[in-house]
């Protein structure tokens, strides 16, 4: 690999993520990166395949997915209609074979990404049935005998919000590394990439805000970066001023649960008299 | 191999880093991951050896007591640091010289320094005498020996401690007080599928179609046991007087089994202090909305499991007073500790919460009634580990 990964356009990467990617590479072992919502998980991998020009195949998980999707799918339904209704390849179930994500990322020409978005949605032992795969990089297709045998080790990435515990024998193969929530200069970084046009003083005010927000104790869903970026182009729509920001306009943008914005309310209400 | 000691040091502090784990690492260390600083070598072992952000706190810890030995001391002449930051190539070395005394504590050491300091007159670089960069003495710059004093030089090793010993990830450590979302994590873990049953079957419509593909449209039916959770869940909260700061963490505790609804059947009753022969379907604990505990016997099967969540803490004649802490019916003949017993024995299992500290539960002013309690249902502080360890020791039963 000539280049190092170093973020992308669009992507900030801390130096401790740039450096996790590093390592994952080199070494081959699948990335395991958690961190809050809205902390750019899942982009990571879009940003890992755009910086290093390399194909991304996509696995996004549901409470119902098995493992065998990720390898491949056996079209039975098709094959059978087929057969009573003539189609051209009905003898050859080659024909019927469709590899998921993870076969297609295994047979790519060149080294790929593949990311396995929200693994901990699936069922508890999900992780534990893709540990040969992802290690020997081969997997056989039982209907056809046939083996695919991985070309290149994909850069796999897989993301979790930490909705179930995963299991210690999967744990041990991965590397790990928690998104820690951006310090407000990072954050300034990002908003810069994302809002060029930014007026200084809203953006300084917004964060401030934003921030303090985040302070307030016993929120049951503290707003994210994904959060403040709405919230910061709705005020620029809105033509509010940086100076209007202490009222929290637009409160609905960040603060997403019915109980989080009463209880910012009374505070308001309260207002110094009542110091928690 | 130096490092082996510091994988014994992370295992004594109690992290369960796995022998393939290490390997990783050494791989990594194989192929200059680490780039030779002790910073890279830091974020390089959190990455292969933890793998849980509750643990990243624990790891800082061991690492800073293990590395800190090698940190710079103070209270070293100037021209001796100017003179050592200017680095030599190292020197090939004989290992058992350099290691040869092995015996010698870090204090030893700096003593012995201190002695040689005042004999050394010039410069001496790469020798393994004299305090100089490069050597393999036991004193200097860029040396080898693996607990010699190293004197000035590049602060880089001393970023690895700012970064360890900031401790950012002390909020994470699993025996913290929780969130909804932990709780909710927790819960999941309470499932027991009905598919160990017998006899129930239904339709696998998935694997009906697949097996009648297979066999070229000959219908073939599959059945197979339904996957729904079998647990019945009765919870029962303390509400009112001492519970009152603990009100918002029994709130979300409350929420997070109501969200879960993955159960059978959820029950959730409240009681103050102690439980009588009424139970109440508010956290007010008001006679119009309440049941007779009775009515809730009857109710319950063994599939039920009990969870309190409680102080347990009370004067211990409430365990034994008659009917009801606040308007029972006054006659009744059964008391606190017994409408207890009888519920335990009508199901399956039972644990109790506490949101009390898990060391203060002997020193607290209820210590009386929490040892009491303990002895009738088993106890957990209310911590993520805390409450895995209950729902495990319920899923025992």
């Amino acid at each position: 690999m000539a280049q190092e990964y170093a973020g992308s356009a669009g992507y900030i990467a801390s130096a401790e993520l740039q450096r996790g990617v590093r390592i994952a590479m080199a070494l081959g072992k699948p990335l395991l990166v958690k961190g809050e919502p809205g902390t750019g998980k899942t982009m990571l991998a879009e940003s890992i395949s755009q910086a290093m020009g390399m194909p991304i195949y996509r696995w996004n998980i549901k409470s119902t997915t098995k493992a065998q999707e990720g390898l491949y799918h056996y079209d039975t339904v098709q094959r059978l209609y087929d057969s009573q209704f003539g189609g051209a390849h009905v003898e050859d179930i080659r024909h019927y074979i469709k590899l998921g994500p993870l076969g297609q990322a295994l047979t790519a020409a060149e080294r790929p990404v593949l990311l396995i978005d929200e693994i901990d949605k699936a069922d508890l032992e999900f992780p534990n049935d893709l540990l040969w795969e992802l290690d020997r990089m081969e997997f056989t297709i039982s209907e056809t005998g046939d083996v695919i045998r991985g070309k290149h080790r994909p850069v796999v990435i897989i993301t979790s919000n930490s909705e179930k515990e995963l299991p210690d024998a999967f744990l041990r193969r991965c590397m790990f590394h928690y998104i820690a929530f951006p310090q407000p200069e990072e954050m300034e970084q990002i908003l810069r990439t994302h809002l060029p046009d930014l007026d200084r003083t809203l953006m300084e005010k917004a964060m401030e805000v934003f921030y303090r927000l985040r302070q307030v104790p016993d929120l049951q869903k503290k707003p994210c970066t994904s959060e403040l970026l709405e919230w910061i182009q709705a005020l620029e729509i809105g033509g509010i001023a940086p100076e209007e920001l202490d009222a929290l306009p637009i409160l609905g943008l960040l603060i997403k649960k019915q109980e989080d914005s009463e209880r910012l309310e009374r505070q308001k209400t309260a207002g110094s008299r009542h110091v928690r | 191999m130096v490092f082996t000691s510091f994988y014994y040091h992370l295992l004594a502090q109690g992290l369960a880093v796995s022998p393939e784990e290490w390997l990783t690492l050494l791989e990594a260390l194989n192929q200059d991951l680490a780039k030779s600083s002790l910073l890279e070598f830091y974020y390089l072992a959190r990455m292969t050896l933890v793998k849980r952000v509750s643990e990243y706190d624990r790891f800082d810890q061991a690492f800073l007591s293990y590395f800190q030995e090698f940190s710079c001391r103070e209270g070293w002449p100037k021209e001796l640091l100017s003179h050592l930051e200017e680095r030599m190539e190292q020197q090939p070395y004989d290992p058992l010289e350099v290691d040869g005394r092995p015996d010698l504590t870090p204090e030893e050491i700096e003593d012995r320094m201190r002695a040689r300091l005042l004999e050394q007159e010039g410069i001496h670089n790469g020798g393994k005498h004299w305090i100089g960069t490069g050597g393999t003495a036991l004193y200097g710059n860029g040396g080898y020996h693996k607990t010699g004093v190293r004197v000035g030089g590049s602060s880089g090793h001393q970023n690895a401690f700012r970064v360890a010993g900031e401790r950012g990830y002390r909020d994470f450590r699993e025996d913290a007080v929780l969130e909804t979302r932990q709780f909710q994590t927790a819960f999941r873990r309470l499932r027991q599928m009905s598919s160990r049953q017998q006899g129930e079957l239904e339709l696998d419509v998935d694997q009906t179609v697949a097996k009648t593909c297979d066999r070229g449209g000959m219908l073939c039916i599959v059945s197979s046991p339904p996957r729904k959770n079998a647990i019945k869940l009765l919870l029962l909260f303390d509400s009112g007087g001492s519970m009152e700061p603990f009100a918002l963490l029994c709130s979300r505790v409350f929420q997070a089994v109501h969200q879960a609804n993955h159960f059978a059947s959820l029950k959730t009753y409240f009681f103050h202090n102690c439980l009588y022969n009424r139970v109440y379907t508010t956290p007010e604990c008001v006679f119009s909305q309440s049941m007779e505990t009775n009515c809730l016997l009857q109710q319950l099967t063994p599939e039920y499991r009990v969870i309190f969540v409680g102080d347990a803490s009370m004067p211990l004649w409430e365990l034994r007073y008659y009917s009801g802490g606040r308007k029972g019916r006054p006659g009744d003949q059964i008391d606190g500790l017994t409408w207890l017993r009888k519920l335990i024995r009508v199901c399956r299992g039972a644990v109790w919460f506490n949101p009390i500290p898990e060391r203060q539960w002997t020193t607290v002013k209820g210590a009386p009634s929490i040892r009491r309690l303990r002895e009738e249902v088993p106890m957990f502080p209310l911590t993520v580990s805390g409450l895995q360890q209950g729902i495990d020791r319920l899923l025992l039963e």
